[in-house]
């Protein structure tokens, strides 16, 4: 158990982190290409048309996989966070902070093809829908997270005050949503869901898991080569960083 | 009763110093000294836990500060590089809450007898803020003369104040001594303590202790 | 445990006194931005009344982070916000204790003048009588979560910016279930069902939002 738990911490070392990322990354690049070229593949050519809303639809090929990662980022950057509070752990620090502005593009993403979509179907670009508010208040926790880090300084007490928000975020983000649902259907929101597309054929599902696993791999990566800057950026006076470019200079 | 270990201090991307220990008993003080920016507020807040050390560890009674927590508070009094008073209210009152948020009973006699003694006699009901920089410090001073907890952690007690009153900061910390307190504090003045036993702790290069000296 | 936060509230209200401008400053705010809103959409008794309760709502939010940002920030700048959190008890409870403090000047001053503000925009009598009873319990949530935000941002540059854009996401739901009470009450619906769920926000932000706030005090000293 001892033993294991030494190895863990090794690899939260950020010396020891980096060539492994380095290593992961073109991986993940990889992968990424493979499930994003096969899920879009899918979703504009074998992927039959809706019956409802024509050739329209096939905008949520890229908008649900955006809003599942938009708000499933939300948690691993809170856990990243809530980690590197508790046991004083740089990289987690670091991981939350490097995952914060992609995460904060795919809820841009999700409202942006929502409105693309919103368009066609109901005839205008915004509707409040549960769902596209709960996402929009999810781009503000983002922003100010980001907003937050941005502000202080000391990285250190950045990592801190941004793990204190986002586990607060966190505990809210169910509150929020539960008053947002509860509060359009009290006015008689939007009648057409978003992701409730009457039956989805399976064709279209397996378009959809393709492209959420695409742009998932797609966030590992560009997340892992945001953390490879912040490390570099926050260590550059240690010995390490200081022998890393040397060698590459 | 206080022990530091290989405490380090890194601020910013500065490591102020590295591998600083000490050992403290009960009726001894310690002066840390050391050419400014090199770490004695942040060594003093250190102590206070306010600051978690880069590295090392602060020990009270042999336990570590982090763990001990409230325990380790109730036994501390830190006067910080600010007055710690409110512009607001008057040195009376100053007095009165900042005892009544220690958890600790001062009568209002006491605290009149505490403000008298650091001369500020019929200032008691004037709000701070009509006070000199130096009346405020001893306004701030005025909370050691009734203190019996037995760490003080002082920062620069000594700034701004008269000869006469820095005679009375400094009787006051050899009191505490004589009564088995500990005193940690910085300065740049030379002020003798009129009891107990004074360690001296330098911080910085060598040869800011030497130019000093 | 009890005089502690005695001693706390008795004090942050004793400064509070001293200071009444502010108090009277966010007052008016308040009662500006709510008189703002018939200018900009014109006197119709019908508009107005369904617009009362979300505007009512939406300036005790503004008044509110109006007052925030000197939480804290005064006690951190002249050093009493160390001897705080250096007091032998958790700072959690003498956070909660500025808390009720921050209530009873910035949230109750609220309460007390919506009943005018609400004729105004020509409410009756039970909306009225709703509209008080929301903000009543909704504000004490708003200055527990807004105390979160000013911990985070103190001492930090352009904190008070920042400090609506983390606050504001934050209070939505207490604007939804606040709002939504008087507009259940003027659509006939009863509004118990909003008010026990602001019960619920305001009961978690008042004696949950300490914890984290006094986290976040314990990094900003750092």
């Amino acid at each position: 158990m001892t033993e294991r738990v030494i190895n863990w911490f090794k690899y939260a070392s950020p010396q020891t982190f980096y060539p492994l990322a380095g290593r992961l990354i073109p991986w993940f690049w990889a992968l990424a290409a493979l499930f994003g070229a096969a899920g879009l593949t899918i979703g504009f050519l074998l992927a039959p048309t809706d019956a409802q809303q024509g050739e329209g639809y096939r905008i949520i090929f890229l908008h649900v996989p955006a809003s599942w990662l938009s708000m499933f980022i939300y948690l691993v950057m809170a856990f990243w966070a809530g980690i590197g509070l508790a046991f004083n752990i740089r990289l987690s620090g670091m991981m939350a902070s490097a995952l914060a502005p992609t995460g904060a593009l795919f809820a841009f993403l999700s409202l942006w093809t929502g409105a693309l979509w919103g368009k066609p179907m109901w005839g205008t670009w915004w509707v409040w829908d549960a769902r596209l508010t709960s996402e929009l208040i999810l781009l503000f926790l983002y922003i100010g997270f980001i907003a937050l880090q941005a502000a202080i300084d000391d990285p250190r007490r950045a990592d801190k005050a941004g793990a204190i928000l986002a586990l607060v975020g966190v505990v809210n983000i169910p509150i929020i949503y539960f008053s947002v649902k509860w509060w359009n259907t009290l006015h008689q929101g939007a009648s057409v869901s978003l992701t409730k597309a009457p039956s989805m054929a399976a064709m279209m599902l397996w378009g959809m898991l393709l492209c959420a696993l695409g742009c998932w791999m797609y966030s590992i990566a560009i997340a892992l080569m945001r953390v490879r800057t912040i490390m570099l950026e926050r260590e550059r006076h240690t010995d390490w960083v200081r022998s890393l470019l040397d060698d590459k200079g | 009763m206080l022990e530091a270990s290989n405490l380090e201090c890194v601020r910013g991307e500065r490591r102020l110093f590295t591998d600083l220990n000490f050992r403290l008993a009960g009726g001894e003080m310690l002066h840390l000294q050391g050419s400014n920016g090199s770490g004695k507020t942040s060594l003093l807040r250190m102590l206070c836990a306010l600051t978690p050390a880069a590295s090392g560890e602060i020990f009270w009674r042999g336990r570590a500060i982090a763990k001990l927590g409230e325990e380790f508070r109730s036994e501390l009094c830190y006067l910080g590089h600010q007055n710690a008073i409110k512009e607001e209210l008057t040195p009376l009152e100053n007095l009165l809450s900042s005892a009544e948020l220690a958890q600790e009973t001062l009568a209002e006699d006491a605290a009149f007898d505490a403000l008298a003694m650091v001369g500020l006699r019929g200032r008691e009901d004037l709000a701070c803020r009509y006070l000199s920089q130096g009346q405020k410090r001893r306004a701030a001073l005025a909370r050691l003369v009734n203190e019996k907890r037995a760490l003080w952690v002082l920062d620069e007690p000594y700034v701004a104040l008269d000869a006469a009153a820095v005679e009375l900061v400094a009787s006051l910390i050899g009191a505490h001594l004589q009564a088995g307190g500990l005193a940690v504090l910085t300065t740049h003045q030379a002020v003798a303590v009129p009891a107990g036993a004074v360690r001296e702790l330098w911080l910085g290069d060598a040869d800011a202790r030497q130019r000093s000296q | 445990m009890l005089t502690l936060l005695r001693a706390v509230i008795g004090r942050d209200l004793r400064l509070a006194m001293r200071r009444q401008a502010d108090i009277v400053a966010a007052m008016f705010f308040f009662i500006i931005v709510v008189s703002l809103f018939p200018l900009g959409v014109g006197p119709e008794p019908d508009q107005l009344r369904r617009m009362a309760p979300g505007v009512l709502w939406v300036a005790a939010l503004l008044a509110t982070m109006l007052s925030l940002p000197r939480l804290f920030a005064d006690d951190h700048r002249d050093g009493t916000l160390e001897q705080l959190a250096l007091a032998p008890q958790p700072l959690g409870l003498i956070v909660l204790g500025k808390v009720i403090a921050h209530w009873l000047v910035a949230g109750l001053p609220l309460v007390v003048l919506a009943p005018v503000l609400g004729v105004q925009f020509d409410l009756a009598a039970d909306a009225l009588g709703v509209l008080v009873l929301s903000l009543l319990i909704g504000t004490p949530a708003l200055s527990g979560i807004g105390a979160i935000g000013a911990a985070l941002t103190l001492g930090v540059r352009g904190g008070g910016v920042l400090l609506s854009l983390l606050v504001l996401p934050l209070y939505i739901p207490v604007l939804i279930f606040g709002a939504g009470a008087v507009d259940a009450t003027v659509s006939g619906l009863g509004p118990q069902a909003h008010l026990s769920l602001l019960g619920a926000l305001a009961l978690g932000g008042v004696f949950f939002a300490p914890w984290p706030t006094a986290a976040a005090l314990r990094v900003a000293l750092e």
